[in-house]
């Protein structure tokens, strides 16, 4: 009999896995598991408000995850990202601060500025690695603690609100540096439409330009890549940088569309939450929106959980980390299958 | 005491590792296992150290079966083996080497241990101070704590899998001294290599291999001649296919010197003219392989020159050779070679790029397409390389290279190819010569060098210390150039 065994074969296995499993943990502690699911679709798709939130709270993950993209596919391990993010951050917080522009013209610099900051910090971690023979993992959990505390001493030291030493955050954005709002809402077009643009181009650059398919083949192969003619050192610097710069953007919407400021905790750990849904999307960049989406749900729909039933929020991260890890188990035992099918079939 | 092998039988797919492999070592004896790369050293001693399980045949110990199904299982028959790279944990002390792998029937004794080191020590003349940190140790004194290990783990049997590689002249005279001790202790010990004069010094008698099969065992020392032709022999005299006019010299080697991870070249020079088909020859590792890469811009030389058309180009970078029509095709066809996890349109995408920022997914699958029937690939557009066989690995990296090449640097043709592949391969090659490029081929089959080029190039150490034509050579003299011998 046989089997198909695709990416939706995974998914859905790992799907039930994980529901099973959360399934069982609220049967432990007594709580009724069908109203815990009902609660988690009503909170976050039960409103247009609630699906507002819900779409805003994707669009820093779907932009983490899309710059993600970028480096894993070129084989490069980004830990780093969550630093890029914060980089973008406050590049653009440096120009809704210093200059007073009006809208039209403050935001698209604003984007701009936070692009080119993240492009900096990833090619501080690509140069360490091509030229210093550092792993990038290092180099970049390094330089996210660096950009950590490089916010921390802007908020209490040069950007510090007048008179208050506090490291709740700089004083908030003039009007013209926050992104607008449908009326009534938190949803932001212009931040929705960027993540998607984004999203967009890596699926453009990674299908359809020779950037991509030679960025993938340094990915796979290195020793071959040089064979065939591709710079891999310099390829490997661009693909620092261009994965900075779209992390850069999800800083910029933290702060221009979400806190309309800069606060410590900016990246808001949509960095790693990011790697998660790469994972899961198998590096592929066209699954990235409906994981993304799916992940803002469990986010937002499990505040129902805390409120109505007195749950832990935290259980929708449990609910997060088991999906992720049944799918990674599931491809892995795929992968054991067939390798030990080649294994078989050279024996004979 | 005796290590007897019976009918040893290993095959890789198609491939005969070992066939039928049958041989005896006595108690106190050096027995020389040699044979090129491939004839199946490597097999047949992961076999006796447990790391490979045989297809068929025994491995017996004093007239006892042993069942070796892991390296544990042979240790704990009494055979050790030493890696051509000492397996020991770097950042641990010298004793704690000895702990990390103490078998569970053995209390941990530091104080035990530490004895027992120095008891070594003082017997074989080692210098192994317990405390010492073995990444501190050279090449020489790693493999003294390896033998100082397994002659504590209980080790009768000793195999030594090339182990002069990579230590110095004073280090080897110190490791042939321990071998001959530990021989006259009673200890039976397999000395692998494919170093001639070595298995003439120190080994009683030499087994040798080819193609998987052993060919004669026979007491040492013996004519060196005798040796070679066992490993190189065996074949009738064919006629050269290639018949070049010799033209003009596109590419001039002056005293070039290189050296990295690939291997040493030291002051080469030779010439190469158009549309000439170069064999090197040569043991594994005597410079072939860099000697290729320098010609092909993969390695720049630290010395000499590289003339082509009236210029010195040993200092381009690689994307210069590339533009000019210099290509290399190395052995490891999935490593080096192509791309696992591209699917052989992307292949031809990333070939045929020709500065182009987009990809026409539509010409690239007509051009896969027309490729995969022109050089009659078995697979599909969407075959990444690990679903083809070797044979249209090696189709499919002739199908990718550009057009006019000036100069194909390669390594091993045909190994491990099907007899219809290889010549289907040939076919290519000489016609590819035939337009114009150079090409410059290493091998270990003497018959396709000899069959193939116009002139044979042979490598040893480092050097080329002969350079005749095809045509007037015999599988003799050039195995004779190989093993070191001028004629």
């Amino acid at each position: 009999m046989k089997i198909y065994q695709g990416p939706i074969y995974s998914y859905s296995i790992a799907i039930l896995v994980s529901i099973v499993f959360v399934s069982f943990l609220l049967a432990l502690f007594e709580i009724p598991i069908f109203e815990t699911y009902r609660l988690l679709l009503t909170g976050s798709l039960g409103s247009t408000t609630k699906f507002g939130d819900t779409l805003m709270v994707g669009v820093p993950v779907i932009i983490a995850s899309a710059s993600l993209v970028i480096t894993f596919k070129a084989g490069l391990w980004n830990i780093g990202v969550e630093g890029q993010i914060i980089a973008g951050a406050v590049a653009a917080s440096f120009v809704a601060r210093e200059f007073q522009l009006p809208s039209g013209i403050l935001l698209p610099v604003m984007i701009l500025a936070g692009a080119f900051g993240g492009a900096f910090w990833g090619l501080l971690v690509g140069l360490l690695k091509v030229k210093g023979g550092v792993n990038e993992i290092f180099g970049g959990l390094g330089l996210n603690f660096v950009a950590t505390g490089l916010v921390v001493y802007l908020i209490i030291g040069p950007w510090s609100r007048k008179g208050i030493a506090s490291t709740s955050g700089t004083e908030p954005f003039h009007q013209n540096a926050w992104f607008p709002t449908l009326e009534g809402f938190r949803l932001s077009p212009l931040a929705v439409a960027l993540s998607f643009l984004v999203v967009f181009i890596v699926i453009y650059v990674f299908s359809r330009t020779q950037f991509g398919l030679k960025l993938r083949a340094i990915g796979l192969n290195p020793d071959s890549s040089y064979r065939f003619g591709i710079p891999t050192s310099r390829y490997l610097l661009i693909a620092f940088m261009l994965g900075g710069a779209v992390a850069g953007l999800a800083g910029v919407t933290q702060v221009a569309s979400i806190h309309h400021r800069l606060v410590p905790s900016i990246s808001g750990g949509y960095g790693y939450l990011g790697i998660l849904v790469v994972l899961l999307a198998g590096y592929r960049p066209s699954l990235l929106v409906p994981i993304a989406f799916f992940f803002s749900m469990i986010a937002i729909g499990s505040i129902q959980w805390q409120l109505r039933l007195g749950l832990h929020s935290s259980l929708g991260g449990v609910f997060q980390g088991t999906l992720v890890l049944s799918v990674i188990l599931i491809s892995a035992m795929r992968l054991m299958q067939q390798k030990r099918k080649k294994y078989s079939k050279v024996g004979d | 005491m005796s290590l007897k092998l019976l009918n040893i039988t290993k095959r890789f797919g198609t491939v005969l590792a070992n066939d039928d492999i049958s041989v005896e070592i006595g108690e106190g004896e050096i027995h020389g296992l040699l044979g090129e790369n491939g004839a199946g050293k490597s097999t047949l001693v992961n076999i006796i150290s447990g790391s490979l399980v045989t297809d068929s045949g025994t491995v017996e110990l004093d007239g006892n079966y042993l069942d070796l199904s892991s390296p544990t299982d042979a240790i704990e028959s009494g055979i050790g083996i030493l890696h051509q790279e000492p397996l020991v944990f770097l950042p641990f002390s010298i004793i704690d080497n000895f702990l990390a792998g103490l078998p569970k029937s053995r209390d941990f004794d530091r104080t035990a241990v530490r004895d027992a080191i120095s008891e070594i020590s003082q017997e074989y003349g080692f210098d192994l101070e317990p405390d010492a940190i073995a990444s501190t140790l050279t090449i020489g004194e790693r493999q003294q704590l390896e033998i100082a290990r397994l002659l504590w783990m209980g080790a009768r049997v000793l195999i030594l899998d090339e182990p002069t590689t990579a230590i110095s002249e004073d280090q080897r005279e110190n490791l042939f001294a321990t071998i001959e001790r530990l021989a006259a202790s009673g200890m039976s010990v397999i000395f692998v290599s494919h170093k001639l004069e070595e298995i003439q010094s120190i080994c009683n008698r030499v087994t040798v291999l080819r193609k998987g099969e052993l060919v004669d065992t026979l007491a040492v020392p013996c004519p060196t001649s005798d040796l070679i032709d066992l490993m190189f022999g065996g074949y009738e005299q064919s006629t050269p296919q290639s018949q070049t006019v010799l033209g003009e010299n596109v590419l001039v080697l002056d005293a070039i010197s290189a050296k990295d991870e690939n291997g040493t070249i030291d002051g080469v020079s030779c010439r190469f003219s158009e549309g000439e088909i170069i064999g090197l020859a040569g043991l594994e590792g005597a410079g072939q392989r860099i000697l290729l890469r320098s010609i092909s811009g993969l390695t720049n030389p630290f010395r000499g020159t590289l003339n082509f058309g009236g210029e010195d180009i040993s200092h381009y970078p690689y994307s210069w050779y590339i533009e000019n029509g210099f290509h290399y095709l190395p052995a490891d066809r999935e490593g080096e070679g192509l791309i696992q996890g591209l699917t052989i349109t992307e292949h031809f995408a990333l070939a045929e790029s020709q500065g182009a920022k987009t990809i026409d997914w539509g010409k690239s699958t007509q051009l896969a397409e027309d490729k995969l029937q022109e050089y009659a690939i078995r697979g599909t557009v969407n075959s990444k390389p690990e679903d083809l066989s070797g044979g249209n690995q090696q189709r499919l990296l002739l199908a990718l290279m550009p057009a006019n090449l000036s100069i194909l640097s390669m390594e091993h043709p045909t190994r491990g190819l099907d007899i219809e592949s290889a010549e289907w391969v040939w076919n290519e090659l000489l016609e590819r010569s035939k337009s114009g490029t150079t090409i410059i081929f290493s091998s270990s089959d003497l018959e396709e060098l000899i069959s193939f080029s116009d002139r044979i190039l042979v490598c040893y150490a480092g050097g080329v210390i002969g350079d005749i034509s095809a045509k007037s050579t015999t599988p003799h003299d050039i195995g004779s150039l190989i093993g070191g011998i001028r004629i």
